[in-house]
């Protein structure tokens, strides 16, 4: 038991400045917005309507469809990111001697904004003149309208988000997988364990602790994401890449507060139905693992 | 032995190959075209320009009434005031609920971990800058983005003061000084290592910070870096060297940072993502 007089040593009043910033700046809007949410609202006057936004957001698909396509950009962008980086990073912790010059050079796009990326990689994309395009039509295919063609533009978004989001994986699975003891391996070679077999059942379990973080930062980082969707399509063509996002933006750029804060709350209530059972879930499955 | 040798060759020369096409030729792709002449950039091609224009610099700075300039300032303020604020402030939180463990500052920092996971509500959020009267100012952007980074920053923090010994702290006591001495001259100081780590990721993070100034600090004159981006989209559509020399103007500081804290960057962002 520590003794008062220890306690008394770190003084309560320190947590002020941060709680009372981010309990005004960002824990009450929260709150609030459950309400908002339920009203006609133009900052001045709110007035109740109950359940008629979320109605609303629901029954207009370029509202409803969102959902879809924010599930489909988070799960897509986090599965690529975490298969991807692994076998990265199984590259770079190998013998090989140029792994500090990869390293760097995957890991750059991680302090280029978004906004730098998405503009890019949009002009790479061009239906005609891009580089992209050049380069298939080059090797005798025909040329991808990659983010004017609704079937191709979300995927194209999730694969620019992964080029430049995929470092940041491979440097924690990196650190996972150098902080596995080396006797295993030794152990495992002596039993005559192949190169394939050392990795499936050494590397793959002792790394879960780092894929975990992976699953989840990237998850929710998807399920978020707006400024790379805006910068390269604007949500379009059509609604085709809208995400929730994108839509809470539309819709207050459009005046409708009430609607716009209805899909912030259920972006909030997606991202919790989703990431605390999945943390829950991977925390058991690392204990198991232990 | 002789086998695995060429192999491993093998992986190094194809390595770099496939890195570079995907991950260098987009940035000389950015590089020339923001060196080339209008009409040779329209064409999007990844040539060398048949004349270097650095002048295109110098007239994107000009652009807008020198808007670009205006924009470094707003995000060099907006970046130096959240780092220097969130260093402060996350420091004492964590050393205090770090430090005393009990029912109180669990149920705090279970509060603000709330933060790593869930979303900020925008528009409540402007409404209630509005009523507070600091609505586009700098100091309300200043307090959002530090709100937003706290949990990240009392986390990183949190880990470290795990390592450093209460017995410094006792000392101290006994040596005469009170409370508020052993944090600054005692702990605050041994803080370094994590604080260098803070500052770039949060330095970062703020500086690239597109969605939170769109929204709360809307306005030419408060414009900042990665909005001046967003704006020329627009404005110099057929522009596009311009339109890259800005991409190369905002990412520049970025490549130096990195160049000079390469190995810091990267230990932090595994430091911060793996939890403490």
């Amino acid at each position: 038991m520590k003794t008062k007089k220890e306690q008394s040593l770190y003084p309560i009043w320190f947590v002020l400045p941060s709680l009372l910033i981010f309990g005004i700046f960002f824990l009450w809007p929260i709150i609030s917005s459950l309400y908002y949410s339920l009203t006609v609202w133009n900052f001045e006057t709110a007035k109740f309507c109950g359940l008629d936004n979320y109605k609303l957001f629901f029954s207009e698909h370029s509202m409803s469809s969102s959902v879809v396509h924010t599930l489909i950009y988070a799960f897509g962008t986090s599965i690529l990111k975490v298969v991807l980086a692994f076998f990265i990073a199984i590259f770079l912790t190998s013998k090989i001697r140029t792994k500090g010059f990869i390293r760097s050079a995957v890991f750059f796009p991680n302090l280029v904004s978004m906004m730098a990326v998405g503009l890019a990689f949009s002009y790479m994309m061009h239906p005609t003149k891009g580089l992209l395009n050049v380069v298939i039509q080059a090797l005798g295919g025909t040329a991808v309208d990659f983010l004017g063609n609704p079937n191709t533009a979300l995927a194209s978004i999730i694969a620019t988000d992964v080029w430049k989001g995929l470092s940041i994986s491979v440097v924690i699975y990196i650190a996972g997988i150098q902080s596995i003891d080396k006797t295993y391996y030794e152990a495992a070679s002596i039993d005559g364990a192949t190169g394939w077999q050392k990795l499936k059942h050494i590397t793959l379990p002792l790394v879960a602790p780092s894929q975990n973080s992976i699953i989840i930062l990237s998850l929710i980082g998807g399920l978020r994401s707006f400024d790379l969707i805006w910068a390269m399509t604007g949500g379009g063509p059509g609604f085709s890449t809208d995400v929730l996002a994108s839509v809470i933006y539309k819709q207050y750029a459009a005046g409708f507060y009430g609607l716009s804060t209805a899909g912030n709350v259920v972006m909030l209530i997606l991202i919790s139905v989703i990431a605390f059972p999945l943390q829950h879930f991977l925390n058991k499955r690392e204990e198991a693992i232990q | 032995m002789k086998k695995q040798k060429r192999l491993l060759l093998l992986g190094d020369i194809l390595g770099v190959i496939i890195t570079c096409i995907l991950f260098l030729v987009p940035f000389y792709f950015m590089l020339v075209q923001s060196l080339k002449s209008k009409a040779e950039a329209n064409k999007l091609s990844i040539s060398w320009p048949s004349e270097l224009h650095f002048e295109n610099y110098i007239e994107v700075f000009k652009h807008g009434n020198y808007q670009l300039v205006t924009a470094f300032k707003n995000s060099g303020l907006l970046t130096l005031f959240t780092v220097l604020g969130l260093l402060v402030t996350a420091a004492m939180s964590a050393y205090v609920i770090q430090r005393r463990r009990d029912k109180l500052m669990s149920g705090i920092q279970a509060l603000i971990m709330l933060g790593l996971m869930i979303p900020a509500a925008i528009l409540p959020t402007i409404h209630l800058l509005q009523s507070l009267h600091i609505y586009k100012t700098m100091f309300s952007m200043v307090m959002i983005e530090i709100a937003l980074q706290t949990p990240f920053a009392i986390m990183l923090y949190r880990g470290y003061m795990a390592s450093i010994p209460r017995e410094l702290e006792e000392a101290a006591r006994i040596d005469g000084c009170n409370r508020w001495q052993i944090f600054t001259k005692v702990i605050f100081p041994l803080l370094k290592p994590i604080q260098a780590t803070l500052i770039i990721l949060v330095g970062v993070q703020t500086f690239n910070d597109f969605t939170n100034p769109l929204y709360f600090l809307p306005g030419s004159e408060n414009t900042t870096v990665q909005l001046t981006l967003y704006n020329y989209q627009g404005q110099l559509a057929s522009s596009f060297n311009l339109l890259f020399a800005d991409i190369i103007i905002i990412t520049v500081p970025m490549l130096i940072l990195f160049i000079i804290f390469n190995k810091k960057i990267v230990d932090g962002m595994v430091a911060g993502s793996v939890k403490g």
